[in-house]
């Protein structure tokens, strides 16, 4: 009865969908305040459908449904309650209602928003209900997670064990968020050319939301990349991998918008192209989905392969990209140039680091695609390798990191370049000295770590330098209070900025001085890496909720001293029969100690991967900074006070 | 400079920056395609030898070894019509059984023998990664054809 309820509200949740993306937007044509004013509680009713019908799904697993096909594809009486529950989102049907539901949240929190004015909000709302209509169509028509099997089955299939971990718990819906909150930014896009206002209102409304979404992007990456270093149990961060390309592609294009919606909000300039990467990121996210869930990509990710699923998104996809662009072909005359700026200011920084995000995005679209686009074309199948990813990121992201770094001193509409060179080079040679010295001091003496030491110390300089050149002139007793004076936007762009060189940091140790083994061990036999003692105490057979394991017990030995036990497992799950590696981190601040633990050669010995990761956290303490400064932005006073006359 | 003049100078060197930016990648990409191959167009000989490419087929039932050092594995990798001898070094996926799928990354050596860097993880049982089920299917195809 439950999971009929939950079907029930969908095609419910599908018609108020359609009210809402027909009704406000003719109503706003019009000039009707009556169709107007359905926008904002339909918002409401839609959030609370879906959310409805995703508590059906998740009380269907809880109570182990088994008549419910989904739940017992992906679900099994044995496994933990919360990982019933996060199997919700662990296939491909639950993970669409989570999209649903984090769509039609969105939408509902837009609604909430008393700061638009009512006209433009309801334009907002109303494409946002045209994206959910068509997606909740795609839901119901392809990807129906409440279809019943009948008869029921006694026992379920299980979860994947890969998905058994607790970064289940908060990667997809984080990333999610991300993905799905680009919409917004994409409605705020599309509201406007329907109306023809793009003034800095329009910016500065539009960039809560989409730092918002960036921010929970970028959680949700971090996460992915977190837990496919300890769950692959191959000690990588980042494989280049089709999915992962797909979910960094709206990220650049995020990034880019947050930045371009900076000088059309505080110059009016970049209007036309701010527009642009706005239905750019949207379009880059459901390219996304539809690459993860169509099942072209063979991945993790890439759940089960349906072509009618494929086609449905590409259409969708299609419908998205090719009105949104129509409409902004009609309207673009009407954008009235911005301000005027000279060959050496902010805007000028700012639009060379848009121009090089969107080569790097083509660059990442390219490798992603290519492969897809020769497998349809012709016989040969081939792959594009993370070398060629890597040959290109690193020379195009330098200067943008470059530009990053100088962008904050610069002022708006014209800076002198005598002025900006006599303040800025004394850091820059002391980052090149320090870079250098520091790389040949460590052992990473290649190009490729003097530029990621010099780049990041110069990163922290110049913030350091950025904190002072704020504080000038104040002296040390109102130093507290002149520091609560600076906006939150300014913290958050220096916080970020500050993450973007943690993160240099990670890459170019990780990168530069990592090692590994494989080798074979006995009980009792002892192996270095990187002056550390590996010792095998021995073999245990353990069993858990739903798999037994074999448990290596590894000594870690530095010199004399045991710095700690580490216990890599190599499990089997009863359900399905699957064997999983379970790996064992000796995690610190400056380096990881990776162990997991391989296949029998021989009865009595096993094989042991053993890593030695240098400042591996580092990648993503500086990612979580990068959110953190995205959090502290959104949250910027500005965008919270109600203007009079714009809500006139 | 006048204002023009300047102007073109910016979107001059906009474009030389896209221009080494398409060099870049153009020259990047050509290096790092890796071409999947089945054991059928080895043994033919059509692959060149030292060039990495990507092998795909079925672990032949019986021709896995391991060497004393334990870590060394040798195995056949075929599509039912050819084999193809490969050598690995290191730590085998969880899935990896003789009679299932595989797909190995690496390069033929002078006896013939591809020498693998990478064996390639699923996360499934009953999964069979697509180029090794492609090389199984060519191989069927041709032998029908034959007949």
């Amino acid at each position: 009865m439950i999971p009929e309820l939950g079907h029930f509200a969908l095609i419910l949740a599908l018609a108020i969908a359609l009210a809402l993306g027909v009704l406000p937007l003719w109503g706003a044509a019009r000039g009707d305040a009556a169709l107007l004013g359905i926008a904002r509680p339909a918002a409401r009713l839609q959030f609370a459908l879906v959310a409805g019908a995703f508590a059906c799904l998740a009380w269907a697993f809880a109570e182990n449904d088994f008549s419910v096909t989904y739940v017992a594809q992906h679900s099994n009486s044995h496994l933990p309650l919360i990982y019933r529950l996060t199997a919700v989102w662990g296939s491909h049907e639950g993970s669409l209602l989570l999209w649903g539901l984090m769509l039609t949240g969105w939408t509902a929190a837009v609604s909430f928003s008393r700061r638009l004015p009512e006209v433009f909000a309801a334009r907002v709302l109303g494409v946002l209900g045209l994206v959910n209509a068509g997606f909740l169509t795609f839901l119901l028509f392809t990807s129906n997670p409440f279809i019943r099997l009948l008869p029921g089955a006694a026992e379920g299939n299980d979860l994947n064990p890969l998905l058994q971990d607790p970064g289940m718990v908060a990667h997809p819906p984080l990333l999610y968020m991300g993905y799905v909150g680009f919409s917004v930014a994409f409605a705020f896009a599309i509201a406007a050319l329907l109306e023809g206002r793009f003034d800095a209102a329009w910016a500065r409304q539009s960039r809560p939301w989409t730092l918002t979404a960036w921010l929970f992007l970028t959680l949700g990456i971090t996460l992915g990349s977190g837990w496919a270093y300890y769950e692959l149990g191959w000690g990588g961060w980042w494989f280049w991998d089709p999915v992962e390309n797909a979910s960094f592609i709206p990220w650049l294009l995020g990034t880019a918008l947050i930045h371009s919606l900076a000088v059309t909000e505080k110059r009016g300039a970049f209007k036309g192209w701010t527009i642009l990467l706005a239905i750019g990121a949207f379009s880059a996210s459901l390219l996304g989905t539809f690459l993860v869930r169509s099942g072209v990509l063979t991945s993790v990710h890439a759940f089960a392969a349906d072509p009618s699923r494929g086609v449905f998104i590409l259409a969708l996809l299609v419908a998205v990209i090719g009105s949104s662009l129509l409409l902004y072909a009609w309207r673009v005359p009407r954008l009235e140039g911005g301000g005027l700026f000279s060959d050496v200011s902010r805007e000028t920084a700012l639009l060379i680091n848009n121009v090089l995000l969107a080569v790097v995005t083509a660059t990442v679209l390219l490798g992603t695609l290519y492969p897809l686009l020769i497998d349809v074309l012709g016989t040969t199948k081939l792959s594009v390798g993370p070398p060629y990813f890597e040959v290109v990121f690193v020379p195009l992201m330098t200067p943008v990191v470059v530009v990053m770094v100088v962008a904050p001193f610069l002022r708006w509409k014209r800076h002198a370049l005598p002025a900006i060179v006599r303040q800025l080079w004394l850091p820059f040679a002391a980052s090149l000295v320090i870079g250098l010295a520091g790389a040949w001091g460590v052992g990473v003496f290649s190009v490729r770590g003097v530029l990621g030491l010099s780049l990041a110390t110069w990163v922290f300089l110049a913030s350091l330098q950025l904190l002072q050149q704020r504080l000038r002139g104040t002296p040390a007793a109102s130093a507290v209070s002149r520091l609560a004076d600076i906006p939150a936007a300014w913290w958050g762009m220096w916080l970020a900025h500050i993450g973007i060189g943690v993160f240099i940091v990670g890459v170019t140790f990780v990168k530069g001085l990592e090692q590994n083994a494989d080798v074979a061990m006995k009980v009792g036999d002892s192996a270095q890496l990187a002056g550390y003692r590996f010792t095998l105490q021995g073999i245990d057979e353990i069993s858990g909720p739903n798999y037994t394991a074999i448990q290596g017990r590894v000594q870690l030995w530095r010199g004399n001293q045991l710095v700690s036990m580490l216990t890599p497992q190599k499990r089997v799950y009863t359900a399905n029969n699957m064997q999983m590696t379970e790996a064992s981190i000796d995690a610190g601040l400056f380096r990881d100690v990776y162990v997991s633990l391989g296949d029998a050669p021989t009865p009595d010995a096993w094989v042991l991967r053993l890593y030695y990761k240098p400042f591996v956290r580092w990648i993503w303490a500086g990612c979580l900074l990068m959110a953190l400064g995205g959090l502290c932005a959104a949250l910027d006073s500005r965008y919270r006070k109600r203007n009079k006359s714009e809500a006139a | 400079m006048k204002a023009r003049h300047k102007r073109f100078l910016l979107i001059g060197i906009c474009m030389a920056l896209l221009a080494g930016a398409t060099a870049l990648v153009l020259f990047a990409f050509n290096d790092n395609l890796m071409l999947f191959h089945t054991p059928s167009e080895v043994a033919a000989g059509k692959v060149p030898q030292g060039r990495a490419f990507k092998l795909g087929g079925m672990v032949l039932k019986g021709s896995f070894s391991r060497e004393a050092d334990g870590i060394t594995t040798h195995f056949t990798l075929t599509d039912t019509a050819q084999n193809v001898p490969v050598l690995f070094r290191g730590a085998l996926p969880d899935l990896f059984k003789e009679g299932k799928g595989a797909v190995a990354e690496g390069s033929l050596d002078a006896q013939g023998v591809f020498v693998a860097t990478t064996i390639l993880a699923k996360h499934d049982e009953n999964y069979m990664p697509p180029p090794a089920r492609d090389a199984i299917d060519k191989a069927h195809a041709t032998e029908r054809t034959l007949k």
